[in-house]
C-alpha cells in the first residue's frame, strides 16, 4: 500500500476542508461588514481580545462562544430523531462537495505527482450535482421535524425551489461539457487555459455566456440567497426551516448555507472563470519559471481572488435586490430558465457539429 | 402526522378547544378531546370546509384537494406584522382561501383616559396614536380643541407646525416604504430611509427634548419657541433628506423583482376606496386626488406650492410612488415654510388657555393663580361638539370632541385612517399568496397604536 500517496491524501482532505470551514466565520464577518457598509453603517467592530478588534474579526468567534453555550433547545413537538438528523444531512454534503475542485495544476515532487484537489473523481461535476440534490434532504427534514408550520413551508418551498433549480444547474453547465469534452473538473480547467483568437483566455465565460447568466442564477437559488430566500424569508416564514433550531444546530445550518454559498463560487470560478488559470499565464511555463510549489501556490492565489470576488458578488446582490414570490420563483426556473438553458444546449450542439 | 393539524371553522377554532400540548398538560378546567373520533394522534386531522370558496355557483366542489386547508397565524408577533395584530389565514398551498384579521392587542383606551384628563394633559396620548409621525397627531388634536375655543394660534406657531408636521409626514412615509420593502427582502433600503428618519428625530429632540413620543403641541400654540439654530437645522435636514429619498429611488423603483412584487398586488379601484373610507397616500395611490392639505386647507397650506400625487391602479406599486412623491412635496413645503418663518410669540395670549411664562408664574401674583387654576382645572372649554380633521401621516385624522364645558373633555373620537384602511383586509387578501400579505399590510401602513388606540 502507498502509505505516502494516503498521507498526502487526507492532509489535503485536512486542509481543504480546514480551509473551508475556516471560511465560513470570515464570510459571516465580511457579510456583516460588507452589508454595513453598503447600508451606511458600520457593523460590528466592538468585540475585541485585549484591545484588539482586528476591524471585528473577533466577532465570529464571539458568535461562536455564543452558539455553543446556547441551550440546545428541542421543542417538545419536534420528532426528536429527524430534528437532529436534518442539519447534519445538510452539513455532511455541503463539506464534501470541495473535494473534486482542483485549487491548482498538478504537480511533480520529488518524483510523486501530485493532484491539487482532494479526490479527482472521473464522474467530477456529476458528484458535485449528486451532493449538491442531498442537501434538499436537511431542509426539507428540518421543516417536517419541527412540526411548525413556518418551518413545514419553508422547507416546502426549499424543496419545490431546489429541485427545479438543480434542473437548470445541470443543463446549463451541459454546454459547457460540450466545449470542453469531459465532466471532470481538472479537465475542465485545462481547457480553459487555452486561448481563443490568440489572446482572448477560453473561460467558459466567452464560450458560453448565456449559461454562465443561468448558472449563476440556479446557484444563488440552490444557496437559498436573496433574491431566491423563500424558504427562510424571515418577513413571512419567520425563518423558515429553521425557526425551530437553536444553539449549535441553527449555527450547522447557518454554516451549511455559507459552505453551499462557497461550493456555488467555486463552481462558477472552475467552471467559467478559468479556476487556477492565471490569464495569459501557461501553467507548464510558470512551472518551470518559478518551480513547482510557488506555481502551484500562485494558481491558489489566482483561484482565490476569483473566488473572493464571486464570494462578495453574493454579498453585494443580497443586499441590493428584493426576493422573488413564489409563484415568480417557478415562473423564473421553468419557464426562462429551462427553456434558455435547453437552446443553449441546442445551439451549442450546432455550433460543434458545423466546426 | 402533525401537519394535517390544519383547520377548524372560524366559529369553532380558538375559543373551547384548546390545542393540546404534547405532554398532555392541559389548562385546568378544560377538557379536550380529538374531534376526529379513533384519530390517536392528538394532533389528528381536522378538517374545515370553507363553503364559499370551494364550491362554484352550481354548488359543485371544485378543487376535491381544497379541503385541507391549512391555518396559519400570522401574528400578534410576527416579523411582518409592525405592530401587534394578527391575521388568521387558511392557506391551500401558499394561497390564501380566506384571512380574518383580529385586531385590539394593542388596545390602551386612549378614547376613555383622554376623558380622565384635563384637556392638555391629552397630548401625550395621541403621541401614540400613530407614534411614526407623533407631532401630525399632536396637530390634529390642538386643531380640534382650539376649533372648540374659537381661538387662532399666531402665525408663528402655525408655520412651525407645518414644518414639523411636514417633516413628521416624511419620517412616517420614511417607516412605511422602508418596513414595506423590508418585508419583501430589500433590507438596505430600510437603512438609508431610517438613516434620514434619524436626523429628523434629532431635529425633534432638540425641539421638544425628546425623540419620538414629542408631545410639542399644545392648545394654543406649542410647548415653548424653537431653539436658536432651528432654521439652520431644518435647511441642513432639506439638504440631507433627499439624497435618502433618491438613493432608494435608484435602487428600487425600477427594479424588476420589486415591480413583479408590488404591480397588480391588492389593487382598489377609486370607487372602492372611497367606499371604505380609506383615506391618505392609500386613497391616492387609488386615484383620488384627497387630501385635507388642499380640500380643506388649514395653516395657510393653499399658500404653498405644492400637488397632489396621485396613482392610477391603487395597487402596492402605486401607494409606493405616491409615498415617494409625496416626501418630494412635503420637503419643498417645508422650504418654502421656513423661508418664510415670522418672528413672535408661538402661544396665544391668554393665560386661561396658554400657561403664562415662568418668572410671572414664580413672580407675580396674576401669574401664579393663573398657572394654578390651568394646571389643576385645565383649559376650560365651552359646550359643544367639534369635527376637526387634519392630514395624518396615512390619511385623515379627525377628532371628535364633545365638551360639556370645564376642564374635561366629555368625550373624544379620534378617527384613525388606518382603521378605515384596515376595513377590507380579510376580503381583499383572498387569493393573494402568503408572501403578498407582507406587501400589502406594508403598504397600507397599518400602525397598531392608532388602529386599536
Amino acid at each position: 500500500m502507498d502509505w505516502t500517496g494516503v498521507g498526502i491524501s487526507l492532509l489535503k482532505a485536512f486542509l481543504v476542508f480546514f480551509g473551508v470551514v475556516n471560511t465560513v466565520p470570515v464570510l459571516v464577518w465580511a457579510e456583516r461588514r460588507g452589508s454595513a457598509f453598503i447600508q451606511h453603517r458600520l457593523g460590528p467592530n466592538r468585540v475585541n481580545i485585549g484591545g484588539f478588534t482586528l476591524l471585528g474579526l473577533v466577532q465570529p468567534l464571539a458568535d461562536v462562544v455564543k452558539f455553543v453555550w446556547k441551550e440546545d433547545y428541542v421543542p417538545a413537538h419536534a420528532n426528536r430523531a429527524f430534528y437532529v438528523l436534518a442539519p447534519v444531512l445538510l452539513l455532511v454534503p455541503a463539506a464534501m462537495t470541495f473535494a473534486v475542485i482542483p485549487f491548482a495544476d498538478d504537480i511533480v515532487v520529488a518524483g510523486r505527482q501530485i493532484t491539487m484537489q482532494v479526490a479527482d473523481l472521473n464522474i467530477g461535476i456529476l458528484y458535485v450535482f449528486a451532493l449538491a440534490s442531498l442537501s434538499v434532504y436537511g431542509i426539507v427534514l428540518a421543516g417536517w421535524a419541527s412540526n411548525n408550520k413556518y418551518s413545514l413551508l419553508g422547507g416546502i418551498r426549499s424543496s419545490a425551489q431546489m429541485i427545479s433549480y438543480e434542473l437548470a444547474l445541470g443543463l446549463s453547465v451541459v454546454g459547457i461539457l460540450m466545449i470542453y469534452g469531459s465532466v471532470q473538473l481538472d479537465d475542465i480547467v485545462h481547457g480553459q487555459g487555452e486561448h481563443l483568437f490568440g489572446f482572448l483566455p477560453k473561460w467558459g465565460v466567452v464560450t458560453q455566456p448565456l449559461a454562465f447568466i443561468l448558472f449563476l442564477a440556479a446557484v444563488f437559488a440552490e444557496s437559498n440567497r436573496l433574491p431566491f430566500d423563500l424558504p427562510e424569508a424571515e418577513n413571512e416564514l419567520v425563518v423558515g426551516y429553521h425557526t425551530e433550531y437553536s444553539a449549535m444546530k441553527f449555527a450547522i445550518f447557518f454554516m451549511a448555507e455559507y459552505m453551499a454559498m462557497v461550493t456555488g463560487a467555486m463552481l462558477i470560478v472552475t467552471l467559467f472563470f478559468g479556476g487556477w488559470q492565471i490569464p495569459w499565464v501557461e501553467s507548464a511555463e510558470l512551472q518551470a519559471a518559478v518551480g513547482a510549489i510557488p506555481a502551484a501556490l500562485l494558481q491558489l492565489g489566482s483561484f482565490s481572488a476569483k473566488l473572493l470576488f464571486f464570494l462578495w458578488l453574493f454579498i453585494w446582490v443580497r443586499w441590493t435586490l428584493p426576493r422573488f414570490r413564489y409563484d415568480q420563483l417557478m415562473r423564473l426556473g421553468w419557464k426562462m430558465i429551462l427553456p434558455l438553458a435547453l437552446a443553449n444546449v441546442f445551439v451549442t450542439g450546432l455550433v460543434l457539429y458545423f466546426t | 402526522m402533525v401537519f394535517k393539524d390544519a383547520a377548524l371553522t372560524p366559529e369553532e377554532m380558538p375559543k373551547t378547544t384548546p390545542v393540546p400540548e404534547p405532554h398532555g398538560r392541559m389548562p385546568t378546567g378544560v377538557s379536550w378531546e380529538p374531534l376526529e373520533a379513533g384519530s390517536a394522534d392528538p394532533f389528528g386531522p381536522r378538517r374545515m370546509h370553507v363553503e364559499r370558496h370551494l364550491v362554484d355557483d352550481e354548488g359543485l366542489q371544485t378543487d376535491p384537494l381544497a379541503e385541507d386547508l391549512m391555518v396559519i397565524n400570522i401574528g400578534p408577533s410576527h416579523p411582518a406584522m409592525h405592530g401587534t395584530f394578527r391575521l388568521k389565514c387558511w392557506l391551500d398551498g401558499e394561497t390564501i382561501v380566506k384571512a380574518i384579521p383580529e385586531i385590539g392587542y394593542l388596545h390602551r383606551c386612549f378614547e376613555k383616559m383622554s376623558e380622565l384628563h384635563p384637556w392638555q394633559e391629552v397630548f401625550p396620548y395621541t403621541d401614540r396614536l400613530n407614534y411614526m409621525s407623533p407631532f401630525l397627531n399632536n396637530v390634529g388634536y390642538a386643531m380640534a380643541v382650539e376649533k372648540l375655543l374659537g381661538i387662532e394660534v399666531p402665525r408663528r406657531a402655525q408655520r412651525i407646525r407645518v414644518i414639523l408636521g411636514e417633516l413628521s409626514r416624511v419620517m412616517d412615509h420614511f417607516v412605511c416604504v422602508g418596513t414595506n420593502l423590508v418585508d419583501l427582502g430589500a433590507l438596505t433600503n430600510f437603512w438609508y430611509l431610517f438613516r434620514g428618519r434619524e436626523e429628523i428625530y434629532s431635529l425633534l429632540e432638540h425641539v421638544s427634548g425628546a425623540r419620538m413620543m414629542v408631545a410639542y403641541g399644545r392648545i394654543g400654540g406649542l410647548m415653548r419657541d424653537v431653539h436658536a439654530g432651528f432654521e439652520d437645522e431644518v435647511r441642513a435636514l432639506l439638504k440631507s433628506l433627499p439624497r435618502y429619498i433618491d438613493d432608494v429611488d435608484k435602487l428600487i423603483t425600477n427594479n424588476r423583482i420589486f415591480i413583479d412584487r408590488a404591480r397588480g398586488v391588492h389593487p382598489i379601484s377609486a370607487a372602492d376606496a372611497i367606499d371604505w373610507g380609506w383615506t391618505g397616500p392609500c386613497l391616492r395611490a387609488a386615484g383620488v386626488p384627497y387630501d385635507v392639505r388642499k380640500a380643506h386647507p388649514y395653516y395657510e397650506y393653499d399658500q404653498f406650492d405644492w400637488q397632489i400625487p396621485i396613482g392610477t391602479a391603487g395597487d402596492v406599486y402605486d401607494r409606493y410612488l405616491v409615498r415617494m412623491e409625496e416626501m418630494r412635496q412635503s420637503l419643498s413645503i417645508v422650504e418654502q415654510a421656513i423661508g418664510d418663518l415670522p418672528d413672535g410669540p408661538v402661544n396665544v395670549d391668554d393665560w386661561t388657555i396658554s400657561p403664562p411664562p415662568k418668572d410671572q408664574v414664580y413672580n407675580t401674583i396674576e401669574g401664579m393663580v393663573a398657572h394654578f387654576k390651568l394646571t389643576f382645572e385645565g383649559v376650560q372649554v365651552p359646550a359643544g361638539e367639534v369635527y376637526s380633521y387634519t392630514e395624518g401621516g396615512n390619511g385623515e385624522l379627525g377628532f371628535y370632541l364633545v365638551s360639556e364645558g370645564g376642564g374635561h373633555p366629555y368625550r373624544i373620537h379620534c378617527r384613525a385612517p388606518c382603521f378605515a384602511i384596515y376595513q377590507n383586509i380579510g376580503p381583499s387578501l383572498e387569493g393573494c399568496m402568503l408572501s403578498d400579505i407582507v406587501a400589502i399590510v406594508g403598504s397600507l401602513n397599518v400602525i397598531a397604536g392608532e388602529l386599536d388606540r
